[in-house]
């Protein structure tokens, strides 16, 4: 037998509000106000998923967050969302489920064999099965157990809605909505304080929404109601509901995740799914209540097993009713106490087992077994029958099994407190006897815990923590406290105090008995780690995996540890807790991301003549986060053809390049010469004005940084380039250094990166090109020669000239104003129409570079000196500066160090880059930089190979085993193109 | 964590980059020992406790700080500017 709906039953429940929703393409109908998991249990859907390793089937077990069974599979498409707890979803019309884990369905699942072989799936089981097996039986293996073991799967479609981020800052932060967070937070109003009440649920009381006791003369139900709507008449105080705090961070931040959408079928009026919170807290205070306990014994994890609180909730809260004839197992009196209110809710309670041999309730039309525990549950798919047999305390021996028919099994093991945000702050917890369970240790930061926390189970002991703890954090924060008259409760439930967790009369027999649900570790699993020697809490943990699924073994953890230290003949503290981790709930990723997604989370940097490159037929290629143009296609060309176009184009007439990626830092200062001449490798501290420098920079460590030229625009006065790459790095490096190291230096670095806009007029026609369009530079060889920086003007817009050169042609860098850049670049291409100018990218501009031997970012790797690409002799002797003298480290200076050398292909086909470099067998380097060289009709690249220098002429052999490609190439000198620059000048 | 930046006030540690241990001292410009540099270089406490370092407000005002972060704790009990302006500087 399964669920079904009471007559005129559930609180939160609107019969009036009919809902549809399906579960695994079944229509099922269910109210506003359900949960998932209650109107999956009205419709007497009993089993609901299957479990991570031996795919037994299972039910519902909890009607909280520390359901560990009933995990589903959400919605549909880009809104699909695995692994989502059904007792926390909230129904809503359409709402469409599926079970997960279960193949070729829930009902029959193939899967379900593999429990034949459950001896093997042992604690340890990877380490046993595959260490010393070699990698291949593992790789064979592993698609299989992949497919077998796990959860939901993940969509691949993108989510269309949206998640945002917020920041709230409170005085006093309250989390659970409980009666004591509702009285902390009453108690607190008084003082003026901002205050933030968070729930993980949609309505506030908490726990206390099942108490049938009198609070200050009225029932608890209008005492929630009226606190409530006295809480939100003060402006100083926001009620957030459907808001988990999953974890306590420093400086007392909490992460909450607010679920401001997930209870409708999809995002309304432009909200977002959820909303990230970051709460930064003045004080906290936590009220998150406890959680029931499971007991253990054989066959436990059975559908229609449940705790017996969550199936009062489902009676009290949705009007549902768990069975037909519902047996308690229990420890402790509040099994008699959820007996009691179940019956009068009209649920058919036929049988309670009592592992005490003595209890003060007497109860009507219940049977009480006492002195008796339940050592099975037997049924194949739903609970049929369970043996029940005498207990003995003293020997922890069981006497004759007698066999009762029951529906359902309500289960009552005492409660737990949810001690997970406290031990996240890395405070102990602390183990109390007489609730068998471990409860927050002293605060070690601005929080204090109070009510059923911290073990004050009993409802007028509750409340009175929090008004102390409210008080508390009022006085603490230098707030007004006004005297509060202590709270009177009468009627209230008993404290729930539970029989010893140690003695666990299942660990006598051999069947099944689940400790941890959702990863399927049972309580063999732990004799096993035991055994092996696996004992501490954090081995226990780590060996058998419990603890370790994503409900962070809320249902688990108490009787594990009892159970392992009953194993080791240890008691529960000195076996000691581990602590907890964020998240205390799953948080989905994208609710961390929020909204920097795509281009929000890296940005696209377009240069000035973006659209002008676009217009032309420009490729764009990322560089870091910049687009730059790779090259300008004509109709029918590949990339390779038009590269190779683009770059004869500038060796035979002339050709214009975009190069305002590259990094421009702003040097100014009276000692801005000296500065440079301390971070550059080579002498700068006689460079002229209307003069510009290669420099290189090294590391402190010895090994090149960073390279480009410095202009000298006034004697106080450097603009300087960087590499696109390093743009920010050497922005910050010269920051570091003028404020740590080098304080007195008067220079204050800023960069101008995004002011200026920069493009390279290359080609032996550049200054013909230049000449008709600048008049107040002279562009003679005297009046601008080569590294010369002038002032001038294009028509009437400022432009810094500089005639550098990269390509090895006669070339001048041109400068202007950002928002100049498209008309500058459009009136050289005008003018340089009469010399056939050709725009060109970045696959030209790196296949002119190579056919010079110019490094760039590939040679330019972290690993390479000075010495290795052939500059050994430009760093100079005279002055210290960044490097100097740690690159004198003689592992900076082996001989057998790799050096940049030239290779073309002799079999004439592309060489790739990052080949390895072979002298027969033997490795002796890679390949860095390739191309196509147009000038010498030849597969050229730049390699760095062990004596590079003395293999000039060798045939040594390019391989990339990945594409199984095999070059032979030939030893050659990196310039391949005009090695005395000649060129320059033409 | 939350930094105190001396020019714009409490921000988060997200706005910062942190740079390194600030009880490290460069080598005097003429000291060409190799030992001396590579300590500097590569040697780092690792202390328990409070510990000075340099951070850098690198998403707003751009000042290197030095933060005194306890380790075991992450509290900050220190935030000083560094460079020219710093009050040591004056």
């Amino acid at each position: 037998m399964s669920g079904f709906r009471l007559h005129n039953k559930g609180i939160l429940i609107n019969k009036d509000a009919p809902i549809q929703f399906s579960f695994d393409g079944k229509k099922m109908n269910g109210f506003k106000g359900d949960t998932l998991a209650s109107a999956l249990l009205a419709n007497g859907q009993t089993l609901v998923g299957r479990s991570f390793k031996y795919h037994r089937p299972r039910g519902i077990y909890s009607a909280g967050p520390e359901e560990p069974n009933a995990l589903v599979s959400l919605r549909q498409q880009g809104r699909h969302e695995p692994n989502t707890v059904a007792t926390g979803i909230e129904l809503y019309d359409g709402l469409i489920a599926n079970s997960q884990n279960a193949w070729p369905s829930l009902n029959f699942d193939v899967m379900a064999a593999i429990q034949i072989f459950s001896p093997f799936l042992i604690a340890g089981f990877y380490y046993k099965t595959f260490m010393g097996t070699g990698q291949r039986f593992w790789h064979f293996c592993e698609h299989f157990i992949r497919r077998a073991a796990g959860m939901g799967k993940a969509g691949l479609e993108a989510d269309p809605d949206r998640y945002e981020k917020a920041n709230i800052f409170s005085d006093i932060v309250i989390i659970g909505g409980g009666c004591a967070g509702l009285i902390a937070a009453r108690t607190a109003v008084q003082s003026g304080a901002k205050i933030l009440l968070v729930d993980e649920n949609p309505e506030l009381g908490g726990a206390s929404l099942e108490e049938e006791a009198t609070i200050e003369g009225i029932n608890t139900a209008d005492w929630i109601a009226e606190t409530i709507n006295h809480l939100a008449k003060n402006n100083n105080v926001t009620l957030m509901r459907r808001t988990s705090v999953y974890g306590y961070f420093d400086d007392n931040i909490l992460g909450a995740v607010e679920r401001v959408s997930d209870h409708k079928i999809e995002p309304e009026n432009n909200q977002p799914r959820q909303r990230h919170l970051k709460i930064f807290a003045k004080r906290v205070i936590i009220a998150t209540g406890t959680i029931e306990r499971p007991l253990v014994f054989a066959g436990n994890d059975l559908p229609g097993i449940m705790l017996a609180n969550a199936a009062l909730r489902y009676a009290h809260r949705y009007g549902v009713a768990v069975g037909k004839n519902v047996a308690i197992f229990t420890n402790n009196d509040d099994g008699y106490q959820t007996a009691i209110q179940l019956k009068k809710l009209g649920v058919n309670v036929t049988t309670i087992i009592d592992a005490r041999t003595h209890t003060n309730f007497t109860l009507d039309g219940i049977k009480s077994i006492t002195g008796h525990v339940v050592t099975s549950a037997k049924g194949s798919k739903y609970i049929k029958q369970i043996d029940i047999a005498p207990y003995d305390h003293s020997d922890h021996s069981i006497g004759d099994i007698q066999s009762l028919e029951v529906d359902s099994l309500l289960i009552s093991g005492g409660y737990t407190p949810m001690i997970n945000l406290t031990s996240q702050t890395g405070t102990p917890a602390i183990f109390n006897e007489e609730i068998q369970s471990f409860i927050p240790g002293p605060p070690n930061r601005a929080w204090q815990a109070c009510g059923a926390l911290i073990g004050a189970f009993e409802l007028e002991e509750c409340l009175n923590t929090a008004i102390e703890a409210a008080q508390n954090s009022q006085k603490l924060l230098g707030l007004k406290v006004s005297p509060v008259k202590p709270v009177t409760v009468s009627g209230a439930n008993l404290k729930a105090i539970p029989f010893a967790l140690t003695e666990i009369p299942c660990l006598q027999t051999s069947a099944k008995k689940f400790i941890d649900f959702q990863h399927d570790v049972t309580v063999n699993d732990l004799q096993i780690a035991h055994r092996e020697g696996f004992r501490s809490v954090e081995h226990l943990k780590r060996y058998t995996t419990l603890g370790m699924a994503a409900d962070q073994g809320k249902t688990s953890n108490m009787n594990a540890l009892a159970i392992m230290a009953q194993l080791r003949g240890i008691s529960i503290p000195e076996a000691g807790t581990t602590r907890f981790r964020a998240p205390y709930k799953p948080v989905a990723l994208g609710t961390l991301a929020g909204r920097y997604i795509g281009n929000h989370f890296s940005p696209l940097r377009r240069t000035p003549m973006h659209d002008w490159h676009i217009e032309h037929g420009a490729e764009m290629i990322e560089a870091g986060l910049w687009h730059r143009p790779r090259v300008y296609k004509k109709s029918g060309e590949t990339v390779t053809d038009a590269y190779i176009r683009e770059a004869a184009a500038v060796r035979k007439t002339v050709g214009i390049v975009d190069v305002t990626s590259l990094g421009k830092i702003d040097v100014q200062g009276p000692d801005a010469a000296e500065f440079l001449n301390r971070i550059y490798a080579n002498a700068f501290l006689k460079v002229d004005v209307g003069k510009a420098r290669y420099g290189v920079m090294l590391r402190e460590d010895g090994y090149m940084f960073d390279d480009g030229t410095s202009w000298r625009l006034s004697p106080t006065q450097f603009l300087m380039t960087t590499t696109t790459a390093n743009a920010a790095t050497v922005l910050s490096h010269m920051e570091q250094l003028l404020n740590i190291d080098w304080p007195s230096l008067k220079v204050h670095v800023s960069s101008i990166s995004d002011q200026w806009a920069a493009m390279a007029v290359a080609g032996p026609d550049s200054r013909n090109v230049l000449q008709k369009i600048i008049t107040d530079i002279v562009l003679s060889e005297e009046g601008c020669p080569f590294m010369a920086v002038r002032h001038g003007h294009i028509g009437q817009i400022p432009i810094i000239l500089a005639r550098l050169s990269f390509s090895g042609e006669r070339a001048y860098e041109v400068y202007t104003g950002s928002h100049h850049g498209t008309a500058v670049w459009s009136a050289i291409i005008e003018a340089g129409q009469q010399f056939d100018i050709s725009p060109y990218g970045t696959e030209a501009l790196g296949t002119l570079r190579i056919e010079k031997g110019h490094i760039s970012g590939p040679e330019l790797d972290g690993r390479t000196t000075m010495g290795d690409v052939g500059f050994g002799r430009m760093a100079s002797t005279k002055k210290s500066y960044i490097g100097s003298v740690l690159k004198q480290r003689p592992g900076l200076n082996d001989p057998d160090r790799l050096s940049m050398v030239g290779l073309i292909s002799t079999d004439h086909k592309a060489i790739m880059a990052g080949s390895y470099m072979l002298d027969g067998d033997q490795n002796i380097g890679h390949v860095t930089s390739t191309t196509y060289s147009p000038v010498l009709k030849k597969y050229i690249a730049l390699a760095l190979i062990k004596q590079g220098d003395d293999r000039l002429g060798e045939d040594l052999c390019a391989v990339f085993p990945l594409e199984d490609e095999k070059n032979n190439v030939q030893v050659v000198d990196p310039h391949f193109y005009d090695k005395e620059g000649a060129q320059l000048y033409v | 964590m939350i930094i105190n930046c001396p020019i714009c006030g409490p921000r988060e540690a997200a706005e910062y980059s942190y740079i390194g241990d600030a009880t490290r001292v460069r080598p005097e410009a003429d000291n060409i020992d190799l030992n001396s540099w590579s300590d500097y270089v590569h040697q780092r406490q690792n202390p328990r406790g409070n510990h000075h370092e340099h951070w850098q407000h690198s998403g707003a005002c751009r000042s290197i700080l030095c933060v005194t972060r306890d380790t075991l704790s992450h509290a900050i009990s220190g935030v000083k500017l560094v460079g020219p302006y710093s009050e040591d500087t004056k």
